[in-house]
């Protein structure tokens, strides 16, 4: 390990930097700088604050308040132009790569100074001088759709590299590598280092941040929760500074789970999907959700949890085991089978996934159940009952009133999210798959939904619950499953076990077989 | 089948080719900066007309397609004004410039329906190219055309920086590029040629002019681009094959084979279909990735 | 002047039913402008022109049942193109659908020429629908399977539509009577359209604003009028909702393609009484333009429809009096329609 260079002063310094959103506040007054020569790690959990400030460095967002110096000159960044101009890149998670075109032209597009006609040969060199170099091996002529995730990382550096940029920000690099594309990488930003380059280094993932950083910056709900060198930083810091100590959630369960014997709602038997793009595979997830019980998923987003939903709503197949809804097989079923067998599904993104957004509130909570709501044959809707539907849903969940005749797209995010819930939960069904069902809502309104999710639990409804609030899971978890990489790495009852443990399962620190 | 009927048959092929593979070129230009523009049919049209007309009126066909081409570019920047800057949906926006050129063309050329005009000069290939080559202008210039097309798009900046907008104008977007700028000159270039491709028709193959004279050739053209997997060269190859199949089944009529005329017109379009099907899966594989949008999906 | 201002961006800025009308007969107003410029740049008074258009169609008793008789085909063939729209679907074939409609009820005239009117009539209009149907369901395949967008397939069918119609219209079917324009020969009285009196109206227009009323109830009334627009809307919620979305994508474009069939063969029993080839000034693009003018509102496609008719009268007037082809309407729609979609009352979009 090399220590980082603290004299002549940070090449980049961020000072009490505040960036707000509707309804959150991203970055709170949070100060950070990077030195020549170093590799500085961003650790924390989702929505802790570390994309937006990484992008507010590279000019993707102007900061509401705060500074920025850039070698000791104060600077302001309008666009990632300016930044770029100030030798900062940033590889983002989703690449800016354009898979048709070649290596070599993708980095080509990025070239500050291009000749009008293209000499392919002369930019092919500086690819292999820096390939060389920095043991980044890249073939020019291939077409990046032919190229694995972790080449196509490759091509963005070098990107950056040949742009000029020595202030290098990777944002999560590792979430799509595998274990020896990491180490891969690893090389890559040591070689890099020892030039003089600097290399902010943003993850969620403890063992990869100790294993390559000179520096270790926590944030936590946008604050920074502590800075360490190398050597001060142990892995139990890092959780405590990550997670702290939780208040558990208002919203408890009440009475034992359910016995053993109990018939299962849903289970899955070794279900594997197939790798596609850059989706996470499912690999031979086993699960059981009995009725009346709550099962908690808890995981990093990305991690499998999206199409361990699809699969289970029939809209991914598997292409390996076996998918049981109320013990029949269900694993060929299609969506209408899937919902009529009485499963509700409240997504991840409501508006992209569960409703039309042209269409008014009433119409959409319609859709839940068309059929419930025709009359004659279908060809008369019942309206008025439809809205009352709507209102009684929403007043027994404790959730504010909607609108109902404007159309669902007008309405805030987290409007449209209430609306989703009150049609999925006032539907007559045995299993509930919620996604993230608090994420977006304010305390009381999430409480309430966690009381219904309770309330559906003591009526012998099965309720899969992903989450990425931990202290939502242990509060309303009989039975707790962490996944990583698209397998389940652990299963527990939350009383067996503490926050520092699936902390740890989350972020890959302990490695499962 | 004899020798001559052969060369008769290729020469024709290659002289029916024409006036679909300069739009056809222009509309590659256009689709690789991601825009499709169902208004080729009307821009030929115009070009048709206009060209006949200028022709009858100054008695140079060079003229002739000279204007053609400028209205053509002309026109179609009113489109890619509404679909660049107005974010107007693609399909319905290039309807528009269809009906446009139905009016227009018919109004310009009106007058001049049974005008005898002199058309493009004909120069012969010294040699044994004489037998086979003997066309116009415009017809020469076509292969040096899509190879220089070619040579654009593959190894210059512009090129580089239009085939990435139509891939992901974010992307370009973030690379400095402005996709609004890059698709404008795209359209432009587009119209151009599309102007040129109807006033061959008119001042080049049939010397005449009447309405609706294109008779489709602006969609094929657009399933010729799809077939060609929106590749200069491989264009040439897609027009050839219907310029062979409009001689092909014109020699049928002249020759008063039992199969009704009707049947045989319908032959370029229902190719068309035909070829969209079988390489329209695939062809959305090599697809320009912002166009999938417009075809299939929320534009 | 500041409440003009205002009333102008009332007009222009709501999305309410009332307010799209209204904009839409502005819009109107104004491109009619553009194209008195374009009449004075031929050499014509666009005062005389308008007043000639006027008298001719509107206060003339004639010229006012003649926009009816236009108007009948041009709501059938506009509820072609806006059912499939609500799914999502651009059907411009409306024009190849009209003539296939137009052929296949000619086909069952002929064919059952001996049966009594009750069954001939209904008989002869369902096979019209079907007709149409037919050149529906091809492009509504292609595009369920995703194998080739619907717009550029209906375009290209409608090239193929008229020649099968030339076919029979100059052979099997054709009347040994006529030399001059090759028609079939006349229809028993049986398969034809009633008229109101003397004037060409016909029942058709009855039926045509029978089937915009079902369109208006299946769409926003009906549960399947409420899945197909979650389909048009957001075609990856449907599926996940369990809708069938080929199946809706198919069903579209035969209801769609059996709509502009029936405009065909009514229009065939109604006004001519047999088929030839011209039996349709571009109907089905017409059809296109007023959905497209209406937003496939109801009372806006009938106002719309009226609007269009008017124009298109407007046109044969101009060919009369003026000499100005009638092609130039067509410039006229396309300028309306150029303006519709440039949305000028929305701030820059671009």
């Amino acid at each position: 390990m090399h220590k980082s260079q603290t004299e002549g002063g940070p090449v980049v310094a961020l000072r009490g930097i505040t960036k707000r959103f509707p309804g959150v506040v991203a970055n709170d007054h949070v100060s950070f700088s990077v030195y020549p020569g170093e590799v500085h790690a961003l650790l924390g959990e989702n929505g802790a604050g570390k994309s937006t400030l990484v992008k507010i460095l590279y000019g993707f967002y102007l900061p509401d308040s705060g500074e920025i110096f850039v070698r000791g000159r104060r600077v302001r960044f309008r666009s990632p132009h300016d930044a770029r101009r100030d030798e900062i890149g940033m590889v983002f998670q989703e690449f800016t790569l354009i898979p048709a075109l070649t290596v070599l032209e993708n980095i080509a597009l990025f070239l500050p100074r291009l000749p009008a006609v293209l000499n392919p040969r002369k930019i092919a060199r500086r690819i292999e001088q820096a390939s060389h170099r920095y043991g980044l091996e890249l073939d020019p002529e291939t077409p990046v759709w032919q190229l694995s995730i972790g080449q196509r990382q490759r091509v963005e550096l070098m990107k950056l590299l040949l742009a000029g940029s020595r202030i290098l920000i990777l944002d999560e690099p590792t979430k799509v590598l595998a274990p020896h594309e990491v180490e891969g990488l690893f090389s890559v930003m040591a070689r890099l280092k020892g030039d003089g380059y600097s290399i902010v280094f943003i993850s969620h993932k403890l063992r990869e941040v100790l294993a390559c950083s000179d520096r270790i910056t926590v944030m936590r709900r946008g604050k920074v929760a502590g800075s360490l060198s190398r050597d001060e930083a142990t892995e139990e810091r890092l959780i405590s500074l990550m997670f702290g100590t939780q208040p558990p959630g208002e919203v408890r369960l009440e009475g034992p789970p359910p016995p053993p014997e109990t018939t299962p709602v849903l289970e899955l038997k070794n279900v594997s999907t197939r790798a596609s793009g850059m989706a996470t595979p499912l690999r031979g997830v086993d699960l059981v959700v009995r009725s009346g019980e709550i099962v908690g998923v808890a995981g990093v987003a990305g991690n499998g949890q999206k199409e361990l939903g699809d699969v289970v709503l029939g809209i991914q197949r598997c292409s390996e085991g076996r998918k049981l809804i109320l013990g029949k097989d269900a694993t060929g079923w299609s969506p209408a089978q899937v919902r009529e067998a009485g499963v509700a599904f409240i997504p991840e993104d409501p508006l992209a996934m569960a409703a039309a957004p042209g269409l008014t509130v009433l119409e959409n909570m319609a859709l839940g159940a068309i059929d419930r709501y025709a009359r004659w044959g279908g060809l008369v809707m019942e309206w008025p009952q439809v809205e009352q539907d709507l209102t009684s849903a929403l007043s027994r969940l404790e959730l504010p009133p909607l609108p109902s005749r404007v159309p669902i797209r007008t309405l805030s995010g987290g409007s449209q999210q209430r609306m989703v819930i009150a049609r999925e939960l006032s539907r007559d069904c045995r299993l509930v798959v919620a996604f993230y069902p608090t994420r977006g809502l304010d305390v009381l309104s999430a409480n309430s939904v966690r009381r219904y999710l309770v309330a559906a639990r003591e009526a012998g409804k099965g309720v899969l619950l992903i989450s990425e609030d931990l202290g939502e899971l242990f509060s309303l978890s009989d039975r707790l499953a962490v996944m990583y990489r698209g397998q389940v790495v652990g299963e527990f009852a939350p009383a067996d076990t503490t926050l520092e443990a699936v902390g740890r399962l989350m972020t890959g620190a302990v490695v499962h077989g | 089948m004899s020798w001559d009927w052969l060369t008769w048959l290729t020469s024709g092929a290659i002289l029916y080719a024409a006036p679909l593979l300069y739009p056809a070129l222009g509309e590659v230009i256009e689709q690789r900066a991601g825009i499709v523009n169902l208004g080729l049919e009307g821009l030929m049209l115009v070009g048709a007309a206009l060209a006949f007309a200028v022709t009858a009126e100054t008695g140079s066909p060079w003229f002739g397609v000279l204007a053609a081409a400028l209205a053509g570019g002309v026109m179609n920047l009113g489109f890619g004004y509404l679909v660049i800057s107005r974010r107007a949906p693609q399909l319905a926006s290039g309807l528009a410039l269809m009906f446009l050129g139905f009016g227009l063309s018919a109004m310009l050329g009106k007058g001049y329906i049974n005008a005898l005009i002199r058309g493009l000069p004909r120069y012969q290939l010294p040699g044994w190219g004489a037998i086979l080559f003997n066309y116009d202008l415009l017809v020469y210039l076509l292969f040096p055309l899509a190879l220089g097309l070619w040579w654009v798009l593959f190894r210059t900046r512009w090129g580089l920086r239009l085939r990435a907008v139509g891939e992901d104008p974010i992307t370009a977007f973030a690379a400095g590029i402005s996709p609004a700028w890059v698709r404008y000159q795209a359209v432009f270039l587009a119209g151009l040629l599309a102007g040129i491709g109807g006033a061959h028709l008119s001042v080049g193959v049939t010397l005449t002019w009447s309405e609706g004279m294109t008779a489709g050739r602006g969609f094929i053209a657009i399933a010729l681009v799809i077939f060609s997997r929106w590749h200069p060269l491989r264009a040439i190859v897609g027009a050839l094959l219907f310029g062979g199949a409009v001689v092909f089944q014109l020699q049928l009529q002249a020759r008063g084979v039992g199969i009704s005329p009707f049947f045989l017109d319908m032959l370029p379009y229902v190719l068309t279909i035909l070829v969209l099907l079988i390489w329209g899966r695939a062809g959305r594989q090599a697809a320009p990735a912002s166009l999938g949008r417009v075809y299939y999906g929320t534009e | 002047m500041g409440k003009a201002l205002a009333v102008g961006r009332w007009i222009f800025r709501g999305t309410s039913p009332c307010q799209t009308i209204l904009r839409l007969l502005v819009t109107t107003a104004l491109v009619l402008g553009v194209f008195a410029v374009v009449l004075l740049a031929l050499g014509k008074d666009p005062w005389q022109a308008y007043g000639d258009i006027i008298r001719q169609n509107l206060l003339n008793p004639r010229g006012l049942t003649e926009l009816l008789v236009k108007m009948s085909p041009l709501l059938l063939t506009a509820v072609a193109v806006a059912l499939p729209f609500k799914v999502g679907l651009i059907n411009i074939g409306g024009e190849g659908q009209f003539f296939l409609g137009a052929w296949l009820g000619t086909w069952a005239a002929l064919t059952f020429a001996g049966l009594p009117r009750a069954l001939l009539l209904p008989l002869v209009l369902l096979m019209g629908a079907v007709g149409g149907a037919l050149w529906g369901v091809i492009p509504g395949l292609l595009r369920a399977k995703g194998w080739v967008n619907e717009t550029i397939s209906t375009l290209l069918l409608n090239y193929v539509a008229p020649l099968i119609v030339g076919y029979f219209v100059f052979g099997p079917w054709r009347s040994p009577e006529t030399a001059m324009y090759p028609q079939t020969v006349p229809f028993p009285p049986g398969a034809r359209l009633p008229s109101f009196g003397d004037t060409r109206v016909h029942a058709g227009l009855l039926i045509s604003l029978l089937v915009l009323f079902l369109y208006w109830f299946f769409v926003s009334k009906t549960k399947w009028g409420l899945k197909w627009r979650a389909t048009g809307n957001n075609p990856g919620a449907a599926r996940r909702l369990g809708l069938p979305v080929s199946r809706y994508l198919v069903l579209a474009l035969v209801v769609g393609g059996g709509v502009a069939g029936l405009a065909g063969i009514a229009e065939v029993v109604a006004i001519h009484g047999r088929l030839k080839l011209a039996i349709s000034p571009g109907y089905g693009y017409m059809g296109f333009l007023v959905n497209w003018l209406s937003g496939g509102n109801p009372v806006g496609i009938v106002i719309m429809a009226f609007t269009v008719a008017l124009i298109a009268a407007g046109g044969f007037t101009l060919q009369i009096t003026q000499r100005v082809p009638y092609a130039a309407v067509n410039i006229l729609l396309a300028l309306i329609l150029f303006v519709v979609l440039a949305k000028p009352w929305q701030r820059r979009k671009g």
